[in-house]
């Protein structure tokens, strides 16, 4: 995707840049020139008359954020969201790319399906990376093309929100991933055992009459994932939004293993437990669901411990008339490009995840998951896209104002610290807060 | 527009029921004492004038004719609305249906839904009280409020009693009601049945919460034992086989036997003889399941007339 980067030079002074690929923790200048960044040096050593200048003093200067895991919902899902409106909550989060989800309608499984999601006729304001269908349809049978997607400009495939339970399907996908060193991402739930299943399942299930998901739903399909990938010298698996510590133990056991298991987590699922799930609001449900306290805490120690490798928003935008029913028959998910960072600073760093932590999570990370090449870091010669944030600032997000076309988040009203001040794509500054 | 109060988390308008939960224990005995004073032989035209709308979308015999004879009793008129046949079937939304009863002229709407919180959905967004005549698996506060009543007919009053409650708690909404209650005014409550059908997390509903795996244990000495019913097509999903709950866990006269000689028998119905009880268990003296049906009238009339504001 050739996007349009800005023709010129953009000076950043005064501020921290945090890198964590480059190990940089200092007070810095970034100079970006025709799309790259061009210089970085100490205060005031950049003499150059930039055509813009940001003043950065007081915030933090970071690679632009990389969202691993994002529902554009194009083609054919524009009354919930378009590219043009998901990529704007994005740049408001601070988010350079996004990886888009494939389940939209017609699902992602061609090459010309992925070429038209890149197309600037799209109105994308971040760079958007396509994740196609693994499989035709998603429909978990016969594999698609990886070569062809790969070629026209998938990052990876994936059946999300129909996970491939099929053994034989799974296997081929890692084998087909091995050859070409394509990840393979998997929504893990064994929706054989949670159907009709609309929360995790626990006291509050219980007290709420609704059907739970056992943590086994997760746990018993990514143990098999990794053993699977243990099989395939080369075979790239990405655990999408991992929800349990039953879970993490087997991605633990596959890293161990030196098996090439990477994995991801959503700010919903370190921020809250079902415990939280206002009764029979809406707002609360996705999938994976709200799990225990336990579950929470052994996230973080995962975030901390350097097990998880991205933070991913699982940003899923769903309209008032499939929300506002009952929770049983209401859609899955939550919004999330807007709220991650407030909510990955008030929570992790509360919980003493360093803040060089939290931007390894949001930028070098899931650039290395998905291998985006010169994103992630603001090495030298890399794409100038950066993420200008201010982490003490405390502000009150309003669901009402977001740029999302919708407005189905638990977060509304909720006070957080840590805003974006600036998001740059290519050289060009998107979003200003 | 109605004064609102906050249940279960949800502003829904004055005297709404939505469920036991959060009820306070002081509105709980103000109910049972206000049945106390309906009598159905006797119609009070305390509801002239007001509609009350019955909405269906499960099956049911004893709730919705109890609710519609109380409604009458009380001078008020009552329409059914079954999903089936209604726009329901051409895909109205809950809350488009509850506007439209409302645009009618409802009152109040009383509403039985498959869906857990369905009710509470419906109180969230209608300006007129929502009375929950049982939602999913959740709650059927109606049931555990007559059963409330029919106790104290029996007994002086339900804290220190020993109530068992055998059978499927697991999908029960009867249950939970009633654990609720019981609970709140003191009872100390035993749950029995298998795991499947009472998992351990239930004793997370409610403080001091037993289960035990031994129909004989739970029942002994108790002065309540609440049977539940079993559905076949349930156990066998659960992969539990019939005759091994009959063998351990129908309520037999020998097991009965068990509890105190003054204990009630209860099942909310509808029953299932020769499942969760034996046919005699069903009409022994101890029995008090057709007494609970006959109770329903005044306490749903207690209910309705204190959801329009005429509790007096």
């Amino acid at each position: 995707m050739a996007k349009d980067y800005r023709q010129g030079s953009l000076l950043i002074r005064g501020g921290r840049v945090i890198d964590p690929l480059a190990r940089v923790d200092a007070m810095m200048d970034v100079l970006l020139r025709d799309g790259q960044v061009s210089e970085i040096a100490p205060p005031n050593k950049i003499r150059v008359n930039a055509d813009e200048k940001i003043d950065a003093r007081g915030l933090i200067v970071a690679p632009g954020f990389i969202d691993l895991h994002s529902h554009l919902r194009e083609p054919g899902q524009g009354y919930k969201e378009t590219i043009a409106s998901g990529t704007a909550a994005a740049a408001a989060g601070g988010f350079t790319s996004v990886c888009c989800m494939p389940n939209t309608t017609p699902v992602l499984d061609s090459p010309e399906w992925v070429t038209w999601v890149r197309q600037p006729q799209r109105g994308a304001v971040v760079n958007v990376f396509p994740v196609a269908a693994a499989t035709q349809a998603s429909k978990g049978a016969v594999l698609t093309d990886f070569r062809a997607l790969q070629r026209a400009g998938a990052v990876a495939v994936s059946d999300d929100g129909r996970p491939v339970l099929s053994e034989t399907t799974m296997r081929d996908a890692l084998r087909a991933s091995a050859e070409i060193n394509f990840p393979v991402v998997q929504h893990a739930e064994d929706t054989r055992i949670t159907q009709n299943c609309s929360m995790n399942e626990g006291p509050t299930s219980f007290r709420l009459g609704l059907r739970g998901m056992s943590v086994m739903s997760e746990a018993g399909i990514v143990d098999r994932d990794v053993q699977l990938a243990q099989q395939f010298n080369g075979a790239r698996l990405h655990v999408a939004h991992v929800s349990t510590g039953e879970a993490l133990k087997s991605i633990r056991r596959g890293k161990k293993n030196r098996a090439r298991v990477t994995c991801e987590v959503t700010p919903h699922h370190f921020a809250l437990t079902d415990a939280d799930i206002r009764d029979y609001d809406t707002n609360f449900k996705m999938n994976p669901p709200l799990r225990s306290e336990e579950d929470r805490e052994a996230l973080l120690a995962a975030m901390a411990d350097g097990t998880v490798d991205a933070i991913a928003t699982d940003h899923a935008p769903h309209a008032l008339h499939e929300k506002i029913i009952e929770f049983d028959r209401a859609a899955f998910g939550i919004t999330g490009l807007e709220t991650a960072l407030g909510l990955a600073i008030s929570v992790l760093h509360a919980h003493r995840i360093p803040l060089t932590r939290i931007i390894e999570l949001f930028t070098s990370g899931p650039a290395r998951v998905l291998d985006l090449r010169g994103r992630g870091t603001l090495l030298r010669g890399s794409h100038a896209d950066v993420t200008i944030f201010d982490p003490r600032k405390r502000w009150t997000f309003d669901a009402a104002k977001s740029r999302s076309k919708s407005h189905n988040t638990p977060f509304d009203g909720r006070q957080l610290t840590g805003k974006v001040i600036a998001t740059i794509v290519g050289g060009r500054v998107v979003y200003r807060g | 527009m109605p004064a609102t109060q906050r249940q279960n988390g949800i502003r829904a308008a004055r005297g709404s029921l939505l469920g036991i939960e959060y009820m306070p224990v002081a509105e709980i005995n103000a109910l049972v004492q206000l049945a106390r004073k309906m009598n159905p032989q006797k119609p009070r035209p305390l509801l002239k004038g007001k509609r009350v709308l019955l909405l269906f979308y499960e099956p049911s015999t004893r709730t919705r004719t109890s609710f519609e004879i109380a409604a009458k009793s009380l001078g008020a008129t009552t329409t059914v609305v079954l999903s089936s046949g209604s726009s329901v079937e051409k895909g109205e939304s809950l809350l488009d249906t509850a506007y439209t009863l409302r645009a009618v002229g409802a009152d109040a709407i009383v509403v039985r839904h498959p869906n857990s919180g369905a009710p509470h959905l419906m109180a969230s967004h209608v300006d007129i009280p929502v009375i929950n005549a049982g939602d999913g698996m959740h709650e059927h506060p109606t049931q555990a409020l007559l059963d409330a009543y029919t106790i104290l007919r029996h007994k002086k009053k339900l804290a220190g009693l020993q109530v068992t409650i055998v059978g499927d708690v697991y999908h029960s909404r009867v249950a939970r009601s009633a654990i609720h209650l019981l609970s709140k005014s003191g009872a100390k409550i035993t749950l029995c049945g298998p795991p499947e059908l009472v998992p351990d997390v239930a004793t997370t509903l409610v403080d001091g919460l037993r289960i035990s795996r031994s129909c004989e244990e739970a029942v002994r000495g108790a002065d309540i034992v609440m049977v539940l019913r079993v559905q076949r097509e349930r156990l066998a999903g659960l992969k539990v086989s019939l005759p091994d709950y009959i063998s351990r866990y129908q309520i037999t006269m020998a097991r009965l036997r068990l509890a105190k000689s003054d204990a009630l028998l209860m099942h909310p119905g509808p029953i299932i003889r020769g499942l969760e009880l034996t046919w005699d268990v069903a009409d022994c003296p101890q029995s008090v399941i057709v007494e609970e049906v006959k109770n329903g009238v005044p306490l749903r009339m207690a209910v309705l007339a204190r959801a329009l504001g005429k509790a007096r």
